[in-house]
């Protein structure tokens, strides 16, 4: 008999190593993601993923499958407050979806209308940010940066560069770039990089290849995150 | 700056694990961390700079820009706000001529505040280059402000302004009789090391933390592992608001400290052991160093203990400003030479710890009664508390009473025999555990101190009833938004929503729906956040709304909605544009505000 867990009552099974998440998507279980991708190191930041197990909170990226237990994904509650750490997320940065190139493809907005946000609910932060434009071939708008750290680990684990690091403390938390300059352009990215590639928001763009796919053709346009995300992103077998 | 550099990172053996220790000396000679020296430090521990940055940016002792020669911090604990700190921190920027938060333009001496300094029983409180500073009153700072003027070294200053007493006022079961150098690793090897842990158990001991795991499985766990290199961690970075009992114990029982970290090496099989210590109590690196040192010589620590075969030796990390340290797998991160965010569990430290190697991480009142156990026997320890908290809890009693110091009780005492003892009138609350406990009103002081019914780390904070419960809540508040590392979204943007939203009804320009807003709020940071100091971060606004909800209300206008900001105030660039200030370029903050006009 192979080890199974049970989310909102559907028996699931799973190889000792995978975690919650792995274990759901496997089955064809979406549950809600930002800062997580399969094929890097849980993160566990974002806190979108978060589900009951066994009446205690965990994120499901993180925490790993164990015989038996039982999960809590879809309930209202869980539902609601990930719409509000969404909503968390758009007003600590300046997320504003009809001027970003990434409107349409962006993972936050996708999240956003799978969960029905329909506004920011909390007051917003208007941070001032910096745009980073001097690489030639990729640009940061800090703006829209959320600290799912995916481009410091593929930065790290995938291409072997450390280009990314997030520094300061709390909510004065920010992105920063490997040269003595501090400048994207003096690090050694380059726009095949995945680090480049990976961002879930608008925060890091390739040049020149804005609006090449027309909006309302866009990968979220005609399909909901929850089947993207089932389709594309292969979860980990347990180790 | 080459050779110092290069000094500094030879001493620590190129071991990037030593960073904060490396960068703590860097921010003391130069009183800031230059470019230069990342990208020296960069090269030498064989780390991406971005890592140093990290580093750097994450701790509040360390700066990317200069500091004065003199860097003033002055502690922002309630308690030093009750006996004055508003006045001393004034007093201090008049005398100096510096703004909060500035470098005077000579570059001599910066001034800020700073997160409690663990002085509360002896504010207010501050810091100069590190070093603890207490009672500052003016006379105080006329003096003070004299020495910096004349740019007199520290050590020329007069050792009365760094006085730190212990304050010691009831002393118990632990405090009471100082175990013999030597006594409790003698008894444990006569006994046997398993019949050791037998007799930890037996006592009932859990972690003094405030999170109360029970010691002895922590160390059986930790003893199991298959790895062989193990390590032992003493939490000393009593960063809660209200707490200096650690202070006090390293002050005066720092051997019986290190000979229960040596205990649990002996029984864990640990060889090496740290004592993680916060960065304010700096004033006592010497001292602890001094006894780590006569340890050593007695055969205590180092190779061969006692004969024993057990080899073991206990090195001070000094941290460097950041309450998340005390979070142990945050400690650990910063044990390792990084920023100190919270890891994600499992895997536990006992399993996984420093290095990723089985770790032991207790507090320091956890090995002094450790170290006591395995003279004493468990029987001994546990015939004293109730039946879930055996033994007894050493208290940190500040605010309004007459001996505010260092209180020893058996579990189980009542708040009421607490307050009699320490002389405390005319009560309105007390804070339990400091900010991320429990506030109680003056009609629960036949509640207990237990686990059970009031747990704490050791904070007791008094407040009278000519104090104003929300003054406290907002800095309580406002502390959990400055402390929170931003690993993970409910506990950043939450913390800093938390602070806007306190604000706003604080100042008054909350309504109807903003006391709800708060709670529901409370309610997303509490349940989400990824470690116990976003989980605890509402407490103080949930314990004192469940008591007080009228005193929240009372600060609420009565209408429906009202702006978080000031709407006329935002238009005021816009008139100075349009040169306009007619009745037609000002708005009013609200309809209500409108009608009555």
């Amino acid at each position: 008999m192979s080890k199974t867990i049970t989310i909102d009552g559907n028996v699931i099974p799973f190889e000792d190593g995978q975690t919650i998440m792995d274990a759901a998507m496997a089955a064809g279980f979406y549950i809600p993601h930002l800062c997580h991708q399969p094929e890097f190191t849980p993160h566990g930041s974002c806190k979108l993923c978060t589900v009951q197990v066994n009446g205690r909170n965990c994120s499901a990226c993180t925490y790993p499958a164990m015989d038996g237990q039982e999960v809590l994904s879809e309930t209202q509650e869980l539902i609601d407050d990930r719409k509000k750490i969404t909503q968390m997320l758009f007003v600590e940065g300046n997320h504003l979806c009809p001027g970003c190139e990434k409107t349409g493809n962006c993972q936050l907005q996708a999240v956003a209308y799978h969960l029905n946000m329909l506004d920011n609910h909390f007051p917003l932060f208007y941070p001032e940010r910096e745009v980073d434009a001097s690489h030639p071939e990729v640009m940061i708008d800090h703006n829209r940066c959320i600290f799912c750290t995916l481009c410091v680990r593929a930065s790290h684990e995938k291409d072997g560069k450390d280009v990314f690091a997030i520094s300061g403390r709390g909510i004065h938390k920010h992105l920063i770039f490997n040269a003595e300059s501090g400048l994207l352009k003096d690090t050694d990215l380059e726009a095949t990089d995945q680090a480049a590639h990976i961002c879930p928001t608008g925060a890091i763009l390739i040049k020149r290849t804005g609006y090449q796919v027309p909006i309302g053709e866009r990968m979220y346009d005609h399909k909901q995150i929850d089947q993207v995300s089932l389709e594309t992103e292969h979860p980990k077998h347990g180790e | 700056m080459r050779q110092f550099i290069q000094g500094i990172a030879e001493n620590s053996h190129y071991q990037a694990t030593h960073l904060l220790q490396i960068l703590r000396q860097v921010q003391s000679q130069y009183h800031y961390i230059p470019e230069a020296a990342i990208e020296q430090l960069s090269g030498l521990l064989n780390i991406p700079r971005t890592q140093i940055i990290g580093v750097v940016e994450f701790y509040s002792f360390f700066h990317l820009v200069p500091r004065g020669q003199y860097e003033l911090l002055i502690s922002d604990s309630i308690t030093d706000h009750m006996l004055g700190k508003k006045d001393v921190l004034d007093y201090l920027a008049k005398k100096l001529d510096v703004a909060v938060g500035e470098v005077r333009a000579d570059g001599v001496v910066s001034l800020d505040n700073t997160s409690c300094t663990g002085m509360c029983d002896q504010g207010p409180a501050g810091l100069v280059n590190g070093l603890a500073l207490t009672r500052l009153d003016r006379p105080g700072i006329d003096k003070i402000a004299e020495l910096i003027n004349q740019q007199k070294p520290l050590d020329e200053w007069p050792e009365e302004l760094f006085q730190v007493d212990d304050n010691i006022y009831k002393s118990g079961l632990l405090l009471n009789q100082q175990i013999e150098q030597g006594s409790a690793l003698r008894s444990a090897f006569k006994r046997g090391l398993r019949e050791t842990l037998k007799e930890i158990d037996y006592s009932g001991l859990r972690g003094r933390g405030g999170a109360g795991f029970k010691t002895a499985i922590k160390w059986q766990f930790c003893s199991e592992e298959r790895q062989a290199e193990r390590y032992v961690v003493c939490n000393a970075d009593e960063g809660e608001p209200g707490t200096f009992k650690d202070r006090v114990l390293l002050n005066a029982y720092a051997d019986q400290v290190f000979e229960g970290m040596t205990v649990c090496a002996a029984i864990i099989g640990a060889k090496q052991g740290f004592l993680y210590l916060r960065g304010e109590y700096l004033h006592l690196y010497d001292k602890l160093q001094r006894i780590l040192e006569q340890r050593r010589q007695n055969r205590l620590l180092g190779n061969n203990i006692m004969d024993t075969g057990l080899d073991f030796d206990i090195e001070i990390c000094l941290g460097a400003g950041a309450y998340i340290c005390g979070e142990e797998s945050a400690l650990i991160e910063s044990l390792e030479g990084k920023a100190g965010i919270p890891r994600n569990r499992p895997p536990y430290p006992v399993t996984q710890g420093y290095l990723g190697k089985p770790t032991v991480v207790n507090n320091v009142e956890t090995f002094l009664a450790a170290a006591s156990i395995a003279v004493n026997g468990g029987d001994w320890f546990a015939s004293i508390g109730t039946e879930k908290s055996k033994g007894t809890k050493i208290l940190s009693i500040s605010g309004d009473c007459d001996r505010p110091g260092i209180y020893e009780y058996p579990f189980g005492t009542t708040v009421q025999t607490i307050l009699n003892d320490c002389g405390a009138g005319d009560v309105l609350g007390i804070q339990v555990g400091g900010p991320s406990g429990t506030f109680i009103s003056n009609q629960e002081f036949d509640r207990k101190l237990a686990f059970e019914d009031l747990a704490t780390g050791g904070s007791f904070i008094i407040f009278n009833s000519s104090r104003n419960i929300l003054d406290m809540v907002h800095n309580f508040t406002h502390f959990f938004a400055h402390e929170s590392c931003g690993f993970c979204t409910p506990c950043r943007v939450g913390t800093s929503l938390l602070q806007k939203q306190i604000d706003k009804i604080v100042e008054g320009h909350g309504s109807a729906g903003d006391v709800v807003a708060l709670e529901e709020l409370c309610q997303l940071v509490k349940n989400y956040s990824h470690c116990g100091l976003g989980q605890t971060a509402a407490n103080p606004i949930l314990t004192t709304l469940e008591r007080y909800p009228d005193l929240y209300q009372s600060r609420l206008k009565e209408i429906s909605y009202e702006p978080g900001f000031d709407l006329d105030g935002a238009l005021e660039t816009a008139r100075r544009m349009a040169k306009r200030d007619d009745a037609g370029a000002h708005l009013v903050q609200t309809q209500m505000e409108s009608e009555h006009e």
